[in-house]
């Protein structure tokens, strides 16, 4: 494979924009995103079995400005992932495969995912202030 | 695969080669397990946020106390297993993808796996030691 001297096929540069574009380099961009965000959980159940102190500790770091921007972040990913990934499934169940309803389901993960963040972040500050 | 002539090139039974079971000898397994935990986090993974949404201002007892109780240690301990699986399977594709000297690909793929094996094993003795301790 790569010790070959192929050439590539053109790439990204040629091509006019396009949502369906979008759609799927947003679907890796946001799963890498959740796989590094996943230390995340793995923090938080590490403290919440420490004890008391360092899960405090814990809530004072996700509760802080740059932990509450990264959580607006990585919720925004998770919803994105989410929705995408439930459209990719019923692609794969070979539904929806004209290029109206592609468009059409690539807008609507976009907008999908960008509704549930708001709702959720909402949510969060109307229950009261920091995570 | 022609069986015309006396040389037989390929001595494989041609069911195995129809079963996909070629070079990589795991044929569609990849793709398949990709979309199982797929659908398995759709539903882990809206639990997984509606859980701690409610969680959302506890205290260290009302947290310690949630994921103690029998089912939340249980999805959860589902939900992380799943999560690293699935990640390792995406990752893998994108590395393979993009990764384009055979030496860093490898490394790569057994690094993530490494941290993805520690990173599921920590969070299944944390949700035990949470679980099992009064």
């Amino acid at each position: 494979m790569a010790d070959m001297q192929r050439p590539l096929s053109p790439h990204l540069q040629v091509y006019k924009w396009q949502v369906q574009m979008v759609s799927s380099i947003l679907h890796r961009a946001t799963g890498i995103a959740l796989a590094v965000g996943s230390v995340l959980v793995v923090g938080g159940l590490l403290h919440l079995a420490a004890g008391e102190e360092s899960f405090n500790h814990y809530k004072s770091i996700i509760g802080s400005p740059i932990g509450m921007i990264l959580l607006v972040g990585w919720s925004w990913a998770l919803f994105y992932h989410l929705c995408n990934g439930i459209r990719h499934l019923a692609q794969d169940a070979g539904l929806g495969y004209g290029v109206s309803q592609f468009v059409r389901s690539s807008w609507l993960s976009l907008v999908v995912s960008i509704v549930l963040t708001v709702l959720v972040w909402a949510w969060v500050l109307l229950a009261g202030g920091a995570a | 695969m022609s069986a015309k002539g006396s040389a037989v090139k390929d001595r494989r039974n041609p069911l195995k080669v129809a079963r996909g079971l070629g070079s990589s000898q795991s044929g569609v397994g990849h793709w398949w397990s990709q979309r199982v935990t797929a659908a398995a986090l759709v539903l882990l993974g809206v639990w997984f946020v509606a859980t701690v949404l409610c969680l959302l201002h506890a205290d260290y007892a009302t947290a310690h106390a949630a994921v103690a109780k029998p089912w939340n240690a249980l999805l959860l301990i589902a939900f992380v297993l799943t999560l690293f699986w699935h990640a390792v399977l995406g990752l893998q594709v994108v590395i393979e993808d993009y990764v384009h000297v055979r030496w860093k690909e490898v490394a790569l793929m057994v690094a993530i796996k490494f941290l993805a094996v520690l990173g599921a094993l920590a969070s299944v003795l944390a949700v035990l030691r949470i679980a099992l301790t009064p």
